[in-house]
């Protein structure tokens, strides 16, 4: 099977795709792209978070022929952004695993609503898991990111 | 994907439906009586878009997963896997949903309770696809509730839903991950008609809510007060014992529809839960959303009517 698809800007066009192929084996081992991680292969984790056409989704549940003709968007094409310098600021990155997978949903979330609430942050990242266990780390860097941004003027 | 992720299923191919046209949007039919809800309408549409209409499904589908899982999930998705444990089945039984299926030689309506015929066995025929879920729209207030470890990404280990159905003066309910199947809790739906007869011959205006596509331009707001929805929940799920809530039900009255729900379960011991702590779990929740619904109900009767402003977290741990 062949899939074209637009990754971080870039149009791809690869052949010789496995049609039960997810989408982060795609991104991973096809288009070279290893920073959405592969850890649970199932929707639990959330380290493997990418957009699709502009939708936050757990690559390891869509099938790389789904994004045929699609504008994927990976932690790679985030960079640099604030929500990543947060994270570094705030020492919301322990072993680093869960990070990719949290930066794009903090990206996603922060995209929605500029200020969230506590609450707020806790349910949008309620799909990413740290096991390391550095939540208050990690949610502190998302509060970080929103107050920078209102304060750069947004 | 799990299964192919895990090598528990290797089909010879995949048919990805998302593309075909109007699959993954909502109408009004029945002259705006009916939701029609296609099959790749996500969970998260769901709850942006049909808050007013569906509450309960609306509430449901906020209990599912992750904002990442609800972004690919449907309706027709929990439908097609029959999990015993689907979120939107108890709202669906509570609802008297019909199932729009089709194969390629014919389509057909399946009544909810016809659909689920065994753990993760459904009526759907091998050649037949989900097409639509067809939801009659709210017209009285609604409730679901789901008990699980953590209110985030949970496999329900028990869930309830409640439908309130004042303008037809009926009672539905709907029970998940406490049996084979979802299941209806008929003997609790009539006692509880019985027990609110008297109610239903309230001024109808103020009790039925929006209907049609004027309560589409209630979502928006509905999204803004999504976050606070849990607070106002924990504020009602204190008055668990019903004593503050302004409703003509006794205590009694309400702690028998949670004994009828209970019984109605049939829940077996596993690695979620017990039997016994299921049971019990379904006569709280039972309580819990006719306590929440009775107040929507109050509510509504008050000449200033906020009947939508009561939601529950639905992943309310116990």
């Amino acid at each position: 099977m062949r899939v074209n698809v637009t990754v971080n800007g870039v149009a791809h066009r690869v052949d010789h795709v496995w049609a039960l192929e997810s989408l982060l084996d795609f991104l991973r081992e096809r288009v070279g792209l290893r920073g959405t991680k592969n850890a649970c292969e199932q929707g639990e984790c959330g380290s493997c978070s990418v957009y699709v056409d502009g939708v936050l989704v757990c690559s390891c549940l869509v099938a790389a022929g789904q994004v045929e003709g699609c504008s994927v968007v990976t932690v790679e094409g985030l960079d640099p952004s604030p929500v990543q310098q947060a994270f570094v600021n705030a020492g919301a990155v322990q072993c680093g695993f869960c990070t990719p997978g949290m930066v794009v949903a903090a990206h996603c979330l922060l995209a929605d609503d500029p200020d969230p609430d506590d609450l707020t942050v806790r349910e949008q990242l309620s799909g990413n898991l740290c096991r390391c266990t550095g939540y208050q780390k990690i949610l502190d860097a998302v509060h970080l990111a929103a107050e920078r941004a209102g304060a750069s003027g947004r | 994907m799990v299964d192919i992720n895990f090598g528990r299923a290797r089909p010879g191919g995949l048919l990805d439906l998302s593309r075909v046209e109007g699959l993954d949007s909502w109408e009004l039919i029945d002259g705006g009586r009916t939701v029609r809800i296609g099959a790749g309408a996500s969970f998260t549409r769901i709850i942006d878009e049909l808050g007013s209409l569906c509450p309960a499904l609306a509430q449901a589908a906020r209990t599912v997963g992750s904002p990442q899982i609800r972004n690919r999930g449907t309706v027709a998705g929990n439908l097609a896997t029959a999990s015993p444990a689907g979120d939107a089945h108890p709202v669906l039984l509570a609802c008297w949903a019909q199932v729009e299926v089709e194969s390629a030689h014919a389509a057909r309506l399946i009544d909810i309770d016809d659909f689920f015929v065994g753990p993760k066995r459904s009526a759907l025929a091998p050649d037949e696809l989900i097409r639509a879920v067809r939801i009659p729209a709210a017209a009285g207030p609604q409730q679901f509730a789901k008990i699980g470890p953590r209110n985030a990404m949970v496999i329900a280990t028990a869930s309830f839903a409640l439908n309130l159905d004042v303008a037809g003066q009926r009672v539905g309910t709907g029970i998940g991950s406490a049996g084979p199947t979802p299941l209806r809790a008929q003997a609790a739906e009539q006692m509880l008609e019985e027990a609110l007869a008297d109610r239903w011959d309230a001024p109808e205006a103020e009790l039925a809510r929006p209907l049609g596509p004027a309560a589409r331009e209630h979502s928006e707001q509905e999204r803004a007060n999504c976050p606070e929805r849990p607070v106002s929940a924990a504020n009602k799920s204190g008055n668990d014992s019903g004593a503050d809530i302004p409703s003509r039900l006794s205590e009694g009255a309400a702690r028998q529809f949670g004994a009828l729900v209970a019984e109605a379960a049939s829940p077996i011991d596993d690695v979620r839960g017990s039997a016994a702590y299921r049971r019990h779990a379904l006569s709280v929740l039972a309580r819990r959303t006719l306590n929440w619904a009775l107040a929507d109900l109050s509510e509504a009767e008050r000449p200033v009517s906020g009947a939508n402003k009561s939601g529950n977290p639905g992943g309310a741990a116990a």
